[in-house]
């Protein structure tokens, strides 16, 4: 009866749920985004607008940015189902709970990580990052912001229970996004330097990998903690 | 494993088992604290270059040691407690979590303190005190989830799961910092080769770890004893012992 | 076809039921009765598999429910407080959701179903902006549509009118007929007759 087909049936209903809602309420997917723009002007009339210096902490402050604008839509990634009771259905399913996570958290990051990948070129600019620098900036954001969304959907489905998880949220998870900043960063200062940066690159596909593979069973054993 | 485990997966049994335990820890711990900061601190030879400061690695490397240490029992604690669902392995994770926090900031303020007079600064962005600081937040994290929930049975459980998270990602973490510190800072700090330690050091060194495991143990052991109480209060057995005295 | 064995649910520190045994056979229903805090949603929420039981196990065809859950989810259809309907979305597509997420073949009868239920012509609204009884019969389409061999049913009859009840009693009979089992709180009698009834009281206990 679980046929492939019908296992790609359950994604693409998850998916298109999560995708639908946040389109009917737009800010869900402006507001991050806006925040992500936001902080990245911040950021220059703190430290001035003098483009060497910009240019040299590009890399850091668009990073952070993202970290931070990731956090702001994870607090909600199952909190909505949650609340009425489709996260029980989901688990109720004959279907695999860790697929529908797969599916929750591909939905997440087509709204808040795409938007961003998509937009960093233009933010690239604002911080006078040089050219050569532009496509490890959307390349590492590319890679880099879907491990965001799994590895956040563990703190996300750890916290869904808690009337106040957001902060305690956000401390859970952004100590495990060191390795991606440190590598996505790297990245981006070694090809300013005009220096391959493939290496850095392929260690961020390689954690890609193994998010995949293991993030979605962590969410979902936390998920089932957090509905009991 | 299952054999030898199963008969303490009882609170009762547990308890005992703590009981027992509780004054080899002890014993070990007193002693070897005492004769290795006595020796450490007094007898040990002063560094040719150092002088005396040193040695507050006899405090030093063995919280570092066994904050890491107590990182790993913590989600050796939890996988037990997750596969086999043993009740006893989550509380187990609860009480050694604070102990290990503790151990990683002494670890933390005594590297602070020994990088001032060593580096000129109380931080330094050096790979290993960063990692610890780390490894300070993902205690914090394990603690406060624990604390977050009302019902302590889907808190115990949650923050099983969070430090599993927690030690897979660990060596990820350690090994990117390491790698971001030799990218950024290259040779600036001088690296102390641990493995050319005079032995009149490595010895109470040695002790000292020993002596802040077997710390480590009892604080953790008499933390568990509360805990394994704190959730069998309406239980017969501890009515009994309550009664007891 | 579905049996608790021994059973024990403690809840903050207080004891809700202890060693409770029972089993469920095909074409039977069994009604849970108790006061408030009894514990009857916590029993529901451990058949169905979503907390874990201190002590005891539930077996479904003599399997384990929490070994093999997937397969024994396929069978269950859960029905609980929280009834899984998402407000912003319409009648219809939180329907067809459900269908995908469970599997069911849509067989092309949602809207003849969605107007049996009274919901005619607002199929297309979100669920928000209907009122609470119709919200629960968004949910209770699902018992038309499923071909799960249990249901679990949390307080099934709240916020419904005296029709509804009566139309929700009669797909009862009809499940029970085709040899299916149904578990169901609530705090209204049963007004209907049904053949093979249990009923299981839970004491408040201290």
């Amino acid at each position: 009866m679980h046929t492939q087909h019908s296992y790609w049936q359950l994604f693409k209903a998850v998916y298109t749920k999560d995708v639908t809602l946040a389109f009917r309420q737009r800010a869900e997917i402006f507001n991050p985004l806006l925040f992500f723009v936001i902080v990245i002007t911040l950021f220059p009339l703190a430290i001035g607008p003098e483009p060497a210096l910009l240019s040299r902490m590009a890399p850091g402050i668009i990073w952070v940015a993202a970290l931070l604008s990731t956090m702001l839509g994870l607090d909600k990634l199952f909190k909505e189902d949650y609340l009425d009771g489709s996260l029980e259905q989901l688990i109720a399913s004959p279907y695999p709970l860790s697929l529908s996570v797969v599916a929750k958290v591909a939905a997440h990051w087509t709204i808040s990580g795409l938007p961003m990948v998509l937009l960093s070129p233009l933010f690239a600019l604002l911080m006078n990052l040089e050219q050569q620098a532009l496509g490890a900036t959307v390349l590492t954001l590319l890679v880099g912001t879907p491990l965001l969304s799994l590895i956040g959907g563990i703190g996300a489905g750890l916290t869904v229970g808690l009337q106040k998880g957001g902060l305690l949220l956000s401390l859970l998870v952004l100590p495990l996004y060191i390795p991606v900043l440190i590598f996505a960063t790297s990245a981006i200062d070694t090809s300013m330097m005009s220096l391959a940066y493939g290496g850095q690159l392929a260690i961020l596909g390689a954690m890609l990998a193994i998010g995949l593979v293991s993030a979605p069973f962590a969410i979902s054993s936390a998920l089932r903690v957090s509905v009991s | 494993m299952w054999k030898w485990l199963h008969p303490y997966a009882k609170a009762e049994r547990a308890y005992q088992l703590c009981n027992t335990l509780l004054p080899y820890f002890a014993v070990i711990s007193i002693v070897c604290i005492l004769v290795g900061w006595v020796w450490g601190l007094a007898f040990a030879p002063a560094d040719y270059q150092q002088k005396d400061s040193y040695r507050i690695i006899f405090i030093h490397v063995p919280s570092a040691i066994l904050s890491m240490g107590a990182y790993s029992s913590m989600a050796i604690a939890a996988i037990v407690a997750l596969v086999w669902q043993i009740r006893n392995a989550e509380l187990a994770v609860i009480s050694i979590a604070p102990v290990g926090a503790a151990m990683t900031a002494i670890a933390l303020i005594t590297g602070a303190a020994w990088g001032k007079p060593m580096w000129g600064a109380w931080w330094v962005w050096d790979a290993r005190l960063t990692s610890e600081l780390i490894l300070l937040f993902l205690y914090f994290g394990v603690i406060s989830l624990y604390h977050a929930f009302e019902d302590k049975k889907v808190a115990g459980r949650a923050a099983c799961i969070l430090a599993i998270v927690g030690v897979i990602n660990l060596p990820i973490i350690h090994f990117s910092v390491e790698w971001w510190n030799t990218l950024h800072q290259g040779s600036t700090i001088t690296k102390f080769d641990t493995s050319a330690i005079d032995p009149t050091m490595l010895w109470p060194l040695l002790i000292n770890i020993l002596g802040f495991a077997g710390f480590v143990g009892v604080i953790a052991l008499m933390r568990l004893k509360n805990e394994l109480l704190r959730c069998e209060q309406h239980r017969p057995w501890v009515r009994e012992l309550i009664s007891r005295g | 076809m579905l049996e608790i064995k021994a059973v024990t649910c403690i809840k903050q520190e207080r004891c809700l039921f202890e060693s409770l045994s029972f089993s469920l056979q095909a074409g039977e229903i069994m009604q849970i009765e108790g006061p408030n805090g009894a514990g009857k949603t916590s029993l529901l929420r451990i058949i169905a598999g979503f907390s874990r039981a201190d002590e005891g196990a539930v077996t479904f065809n003599g399997d384990d429910t929490q070994m093999n859950y997937d397969e024994f989810a396929a069978n269950l259809l859960f029905i609980g407080h929280k009834s899984g309907v998402n407000p912003q979305l319409s009648a219809i597509e939180n329907v067809q959701h459900w269908q995908q997420v469970h599997g069911v073949k849509d067989i092309g009868q949602t809207m003849q179903l969605l107007a049996k239920l009274g919901l005619v012509g607002l199929e297309d609204v979100p669920v928000r902006t209907l009122s609470a009884g119709q919200q629960r019969r968004v949910a209770l389409v699902r018992l038309w549509l499923n071909n799960a061999k249990l249901w679990i049913l949390d307080e099934p009859f709240t916020a419904l009118d005296k029709k509804g009840v009566a139309q929700l009693q009669a797909q009862f009979q009809i499940h029970l007929e085709r040899g299916g089992a149904i578990l169901l709180t609530t705090h209204q009698d049963l007004t209907a007759q049904f053949a093979k009834l249990k009923t299981l009281v839970l004491e408040y206990r201290l």
